[in-house]
Parts: C-alpha cells; structure tokens; sequence
C-alpha cells in the first residue's frame, strides 16, 4: 500500500536526540536504571515493516532500551522491499513510493543501533510469545541455519503485518499465475517481471500500483481487473476528502496506467485461467453485486502471466496466541482490537500496522510511532494522533469498498483446488459442510485436510471459512489460530530452558 | 410439533461419544435426534489423536470397555468410508531400564488375563518392530490390538451413517435447557424450539457437567488440557503407537501437575504426531512452553532422528475426566429420563462404540455386552483439589 512522497508529517527528525522517558507507560524499571547485568530491553518489537521500524526508532529517540527482531534480512518489510545488494540496482527508490520516510527511518535505525539503544535482530523469525515472570520471553528461530534464540523484554510491540488474500478459481495453480503482492515482491526485490504480458485482477488498491509498477518495468498490462466498484467508495465520501494525499496518489496510478494504455475493468473478475503448461489466457467475466459471475459475459484476454490478489489479511497469530482481542474488520478480515494507545487487551502488549486492520504504510508508519510513545508513557503529538485518525478512516473505506461479495464462490467448479498444499478440491470442503456436519473452517479442515499443509491455511485459509459460511456469519470470521508462528525445529523445543513457562 | 410421539431420545453433543451413541440407538431402531451447539467433532473429538489403545489400560473395568470397543471399532472399519483412516498398527511400550520393564511385565500380566494380546519385545526385537528408535531401552511391549482412527472423519461419519438410517442432526443449535416435568426429562430447549423425547442422553464431553446442572444435578466432569505437536511430513519413520513406560502411570494419576510422556506415531498422510501432555488448568487456551518442552525432549529421547524435523503447528484439547476417571455411562437415578455418556478423559474415540452399545441398550431395554455398575453417573466422586476452569 503507497505512502505518498509529499508528507512532511511522517519524516523522522534527522537527529534523533533522546529524551527522557514520562512517568506512565512502561510503569516499570526505566532504561538505564539500577537493574543490575545486561538490561533487559523496554520493548521488544516484532516485525521492521513500516509500523515495527517507525516504533523502533521513535521508542528508541524517546529513552527506551529496544529490540528489534524482524523475519527479512533487512528492514522495511513487503512494503520496502529492496533488490539484494548482489543485483546492483542503482536506484531502489524508483520503485517506491515514500522512500524518503523510509531512508530516514532506516538512518535512524543504523545511528541509534551503533548507540547500543537499538538492538537489530535480522532474520529472526518469532515462533511464539509468552509471559516470563513479569516480563516477556521472545523465542525466535534465526538465520538459515536455523538457530534458537530467546530475547527478554519488559513489554512487546507486536508489527507483523499482513499476507495477501487469495481467492482461488479454476486455473489459478498454473505456473504464471503469481500473487499481485508477489509480482510486486519479484520487482522491487529481484527486478523480475513475472511475464511479458501481465494481467492484474483481484481486488483492492495494490492492483493499480501493482499495474503501474509493472508497466513501468516494461511489461504489456492488457487489463486491470478490479471486482469492486470504485463507485463504491462514494458513500464514505467525507472519509475520502480528508485525505487528499491519498486521493492525489490513486490520481497519480490513474495517470500512469492511462498513459500506458491500461483498461481498468471494474466489477469484474477473471473466472478461470488457462493453459498447459503455464497460463496463456484468463477468462474476465462480469460481475453482480455480491461478486456472482454473471453468465454470459466472459471473453478470454490472451497474457502470458496474472498477477492476482484480493487484498491483505492481518498477520495475527503470535497475537492470538497470547490472547489479544480481535474484531471483524469491514473488509472480512480479522484484526486486532487496539485502544488509542495501540495497547491490545492483554497488558504490555501493543500493535501498530495492518495487524490492527488493514491501512497502507503511511498508516503504519503513523501508527508505529503512536504506539511507540504509548509504551514510554509520553502524550503523543496532536498532529499524530489526528493523522492516524485520518487514515484510519480512509482505511475503513476502503476495506469497505473491497470486501468479497458472497457470490465469489460462483467461479469455482468442484474440482478447483482450494487448498494447494494438502490439494483439497472445492468438492470436498462441500461435502464437509453439506453432508459432515462442518460448520466452520476449523471443522473442514479437520475433515478435508485443507489448512493443514506447508503455509498452514495462510493461502486458502480466506476462501476456506467464506465456503464455510463463516464470513457471512453475525459474529463474523474467526481469527486464525497457529501457537507457532512458523516451522520450529522439534530441537529447539526440546532444548528450551527448564524455567520457561 | 409432532416430537413428542416420533422421537425417542435427544442426545446431547455430536462429537465421537454422541455420534456413535446415535449409530447404535438408530441400529436398535431407535429414533433420535443429535444437537450441538457447534460442529460434528467440535470439542476434545476433533482435538485427539484418535488413539484405539488397550496397551495403556490396567486391567479392570475401563480396560473390558476398550476392549470390548477395540473389537466394535474393527467392525465399523468395515462398515464405514475408508476415510476414518482405520489402522490397526498396534502399540509399542518401551521401557527405558530394567526397572521399567519389571513394571510392564507385571501390568502385562494383569491385562493378558483379561484377553489383551502382549508381546514382551526384547532390545533386540524392539529394533525390529521400529528401525528408528533410540539405542540402549531395555525392552518393551508389543500390543497388537492397539490401534488408530482420523477422529473427526470417525465422528462425522458415524453421524452421517445415523442420519441415513433416520436419526436427525441439528447443528450450531445450542441446548439452553432441559424439559423437566415433575423430576423427570422430557427433552431439550433451545433458544427457538423445545425437542421432546422420553430420553435425554448427556454425550457433551467437557461440557457434560453443564447439562448435567440443567437437568438439575451434578457430574463432576473437569478439563484436562493436552497439547500435540505435528511435524512436517515424513516418510515413514514411525510405525506403531510409541510411548515411553511412565505414560501408564500418567493415565492413572491425579496429580495436577504437568505429567507427559510423548506417544509418537505417523499417519497416512505423513505428518509424525507427538502427545499428548496432562494438565489440570481449566480451560486455558493459551500456549505452554513447558508442555512443548518435554513432548519434544521426549519424542527427541525416543527417536533420535526426529530431533532435526519441523514442527509444522501444536494444537491442544481438553479431556473431559472424572475424578475416579472412569466415564459416566447409563441412567443418571436421581433424574429419570437423563442418561450420561461423558467423562472419558483421553480414550473418548477408544471408547466410543462400547458406550453407544452400552446407552442403546440401557434405551431399548436391551442385555448390555458388559456390566455398565462401574460406570455408574451417580458413584460417590471423592472431591479433589485443582482449578476448575471456567467453561467457556
């Protein structure tokens, strides 16, 4: 999700100087206080994304004691995704939108790291999160040889962001068919285009930058397929004019994609994907309101790779683990339940970013730093807090606008793989529900394997519950949960401190 | 409604114990009706390893229910889909040192009396029976008679088979209260129907001292939290039910504190599952390190070459005992009309036909197989200390 470039308000200073920690906050043993041995860190954040790396460095210029433990091997996170040092890109910042925010940050992060105030971990992927006398415990699996290793603090900022949404239709495991945040990932981190001829369907904002960014790379875009309505961002129209940064960068795509001759289909979707041995055409039908493929309308685009997505799903599962309330969010998803500090339900643990419902990175960035003066115990800047205000509201828009109608479902045939890890076909998870007595996603899975292999229900966890019925439920999706966050050696369990726990 | 002449009992809960309460009411001609608030194998079925032992029973009433159910579990293998995953793969019982070994012979002894089948394997033939286990055990037991199903696919298709036959199913329907007139059940409400019948089974697992306060009694049935590791799919590195010998003495202990010793076994599907911890903290969902720790220590200590594997996920479930930890099963006589079939702590899928056959017969009228006394709802509970849990 863009950040636009113009935006004085989410630069970090460029001399980040310290200041001393308020009263409230932490409520514990201040940095540099009497604790005797190496200090335990003020906070522990999860994830250098736009919101973890924003908190780091904002805590970290507000007094407190930071570790910083991120899956990549850099920071920046999906959003600010660079090619490896190896390819010898010149200009990385071409790609982007916001770089400045980021290089800032990321200077930041390197002056207050060399200061002993910010401890960098680089891919440390955090399996779990558990209470430790008082304190928090982090177990994480590091590195490519997958080491173990815990890190303690006193309280954690939870920014893992978010994964993509994969609705799946007959075609979609083909080889070509990429994910529209994928393709994205394969440009700004390998300088890959996924094809020559790219078609971009789905739903949600991404797609435009997505076809942009595709475009200027040099690829044909024959169509953007979008299966909302961008008429219906009108009835959340104040939200929208409050934000003319945003309204002014989605300009900026329009702009772009006219002056490469891309179509942009709204309420449309591609219903199947064809070819033998990889896609070589996409079938693009019309849709009703709820998404239903209207017979009749579809016509084939040749293309020669798609790059699909239907919006981003909150990544939860350490918060869930440790019991964080959640909510329904107006695009589906499940997402955290955070007061105006960034404080989850459970005390001493905050979140900023998409966990807290989905909003770009300008968002994060806003919300990163919120959360990093809640946990110092210092008022955060009027102008902040009305930002992030802000862009939530724009957030809730658009998650609005781009929720899944119910009649998705209508483009997939028995057959179609749901789940493509464990190759469950929708056929089966129908059977579950009609005739086994499943009623919600935990249940198919139980009865159709679907969920249970490799990326554990990331990829068709979504399409799962919706053919569950659980999206359509009052009480809406349930929030996923996985007690390990990622594959753990069975070794490092076996060799985790007597004392835990 | 015309529930009052048409049905002859509402069992309570659609997880393996209810389900195949169903499949033998339905083959008795019974006619019933299952609610639950939730799914087919919502609670502790679709939380277990879906474990058929008689290996780590001693002998006595519990052990003559398991085994009568090991011979049901083998006929419904061939009556039911070959999706319920049936394998009689058999189990193997370790003994780390001589000691441990003494202490299996003599329970062994207790068992073969009561036509368990037990092998005694020496370090030797243990090599055999499983390629992958650690050097240097002293010994152990081979029960073939041990033997494993896909508990949630076991449960639906039990119900499915029901609901063939007649038996109605009414899911994501939640029983408020019970119909009582004049001391005796009558049926069950709902928040939008009442479903009348002359019998009431209790078959809510964790849940079934709850309905036992709505029919106006008790049944002290507490949660026992387990947990299990999953690993990434592997050949085929583990071929029976593997455990460690101190699990027998697990299964029979009241003590609250953590015990586990891992069972370590693979499925079809190729996943190596690891259980299953005993813990008494009322229903708390939140993670344990310390559960973890030691699943994995001890797989690790059993099979050394799965030290370097992944765990793919851990998931854990409440067992639903009783403080003598028998099951409760038949007429409750302080509430005519209530019957229970709950309380089977970690043997729920194990026990599950014995106990249908048992609650048809005890509907029908019909000789029970086995004498049901020892399961008696209404046998003294001696009171024991440990959390209660709040029932979500």
């Amino acid at each position: 999700m863009p950040t636009s470039p113009s935006d004085p308000s989410s630069q970090e200073p460029s001399v980040p100087g310290p200041v001393v920690p308020g009263p409230a906050g932490l409520g514990r043993a201040l940095p540099g206080s009497a604790d005797c041995g190496p200090a335990v860190p003020d906070l522990a954040v999860v994830g250098a994304g736009p919101a973890g790396l924003a908190a780091a460095v904002t805590a970290a210029r507000l007094g407190l004691r930071v570790a910083l433990l991120d899956a990549g091997e850099r920071p920046g996170g999906q959003f600010y995704r660079r090619p490896a040092p190896g390819l010898g890109a010149v200009r990385p910042e071409s790609l982007h939108h916001g770089w400045a925010a980021f290089a800032a940050r990321e200077a930041a992060l390197r002056t207050h790291e060399s200061a002993g105030r910010i401890t960098y971990f680089p891919a440390h992927h955090v399996w779990t999160v558990v209470p430790d006398g008082g304190r928090w415990t982090l177990h994480a699996v590091a590195g490519p040889e997958e080491r173990s290793v815990s890190v303690g603090a006193r309280a954690v900022l939870l920014a893992t962001g978010a994964y993509e949404r994969q609705l799946p239709f007959p075609g979609w495991t083909l080889p070509g068919v990429v994910g529209a945040g994928g393709a994205q990932a394969m440009l700004k981190g390998g300088l890959v285009l996924p094809g020559k001829r790219v078609v971009v369907a789905g739903s949600g904002p991404l797609l435009l930058a997505v076809a942009g960014s595709l475009a200027a790379a040099g690829a044909a875009v024959p169509a953007v397929v979008e299966a909302a309505s961008y008429t219906a961002y009108a009835g959340r129209l104040p939200d929208l004019l409050r934000n003319p940064g945003k309204l002014a960068e989605g300009a900026t795509y329009g702009g772009a994609l006219l002056r490469h001759g891309v179509r942009l289909l709204t309420r449309h979707a591609v219903t199947e994907a064809h070819g033998r041995d990889r896609v070589e055409a996409v079938t693009v039908a019309r849709l009703g309101g709820d998404w239903r493929p209207l017979p009749g309308t579809g016509r084939r685009i040749p293309c020669d790779a798609l790059a699909v997505g239907h919006g981003l799903v909150p990544q939860l599962e350490l918060a869930t683990a440790l019991g964080c309330a959640t909510r329904s969010g107006e695009d589906g998803t499940v997402a955290l339940e955070l007061d105006a500090g960034q404080r989850t339900s459970v005390p001493g643990i905050w979140s900023a970013g998409e966990t807290g419902g989905i909003g770009g990175a300008q968002l994060a960035l806003a919300e990163g730093e919120l959360a990093a003066f809640s946990v110092a115990g210092r008022p955060a800047p009027a102008a902040l807090v009305r930002r992030r205000s802000r862009l939530r509201a724009f957030a809730g828009a658009m998650a609005a606008a781009h929720r899944p109608g119910e009649g998705w479902t209508g483009w997939l045939r028995e057959d179609t793989d749901v789940c493509r890890c464990e190759e469950v076909p929708a056929g089966r998870i129908l059977e579950a529900t009609r005739d086994l007595g499943a009623r919600d996603a935990r249940t198919v899975k139980l009865l159709t394997r679907a969920g249970m292999g490799w990326c554990q229900g990331r990829m068709c966890g979504p399409a799962v519950a919706a053919l569950a019925g659980e999206t359509s439920s009052a009480a809406g999706a349930a929030p996923d949960r996985r007690p390990l966050s990622c594959p753990v050696p069975l070794r490092h369990l076996a060799e985790l401190p007597q004392h835990t726990d | 409604m015309p529930k009052r002449s048409s049905l002859d009992a509402v069992i309570v809960g659609a997880g393996v114990v209810g389900a195949a309460c169903a499949y033998y009411a339905t083959r008795a001609g019974l006619r019933v009706a299952v609610i639950d608030r939730g799914s087919v194998a919502g609670g502790t079925t679709g939380a277990g390893e879906g474990n058929l032992l008689v290996s780590d029973k001693e002998a006595g009433p519990e052990l003559d229910l398991a085994l009568l159910s090991a011979g049901l579990w083998r006929e419904l293998a061939a009556a039911l889909p070959h999706e319920i995953e049936y394998e009689d793969k058999g189990g193997l019982v370790v003994a780390p040192d001589e000691a441990s070994l003494e202490a299996l012979r003599s329970f062994a002894k207790g068992q073969r009396a009561a036509g368990v089948t037990a092998v005694e394997a020496g370090a030797g033939d243990l090599r055999e029976l499983e390629p992958h286990l650690a050097p240097g055990l002293a010994g152990g037991f081979h029960y073939p008679q041990d033997a494993q199903v896909q508990p949630a696919q076991a449960a639906a298709r039990l119900l499915a088979a029901s609901a063939a036959e007649g038996a109605l199913v009414h899911l994501g329907e939640e029983v408020t209260g019970l119909v009582v007139e004049r001391g005796t059940v009558r049926g069950v409400r709902t928040r939008t129907r009442e479903l009348l019948a002359p019998a009431v089974v209790n078959a809510a697992g964790t849940w079934g001292g709850r309905i036992a306060e709505l029919a106006g009694t008790t049944l002290p049935v507490l949660p026992r939290r387990g947990f299990v590791l999953v690993t990434e799919p592997l050949p085929r590195v583990v071929r029976h039910k593997v455990y460690a010998a101190d699990y027998i003495a697990d299964v029979a202990s009241g003590s609250a504190a953590l015990q586990s010793s891992a069972v370590v076994e693979g499925t079809p599907s190729g996943p190596v599952l690891i259980g299953a911890t005993r813990e008494r903290v009322g229903f708390d969902r939140s993670l344990s390190v310390a559960a973890l720790r030691r699943l994995a220590s001890q797989a690790a200590a059993l099979f050394p070459v799965l030290a370097d594997v992944r765990v793919l996920r851990t998931y854990h479930g409440f067992r639903p005992y009783l403080p003598d930890h028998l099951p409760a099963i038949g007429p409750d006589p302080r509430v005519p009309g209530l019957l229970h079939a709950c309380g089977h702590e970690g043997a729920g899928i194990g026990l599950a036909p014995a106990t249908g056959v048992l609650i048809a017969a005890a509907l029908s009228g019909a000789e029970p197989p086995l004498d049901p006394a020892p399961f008696k709802p209404d046998r003294p509970f001696g009171r024991e200390p440990g959390p209660q849990g709040q029932q979500p």
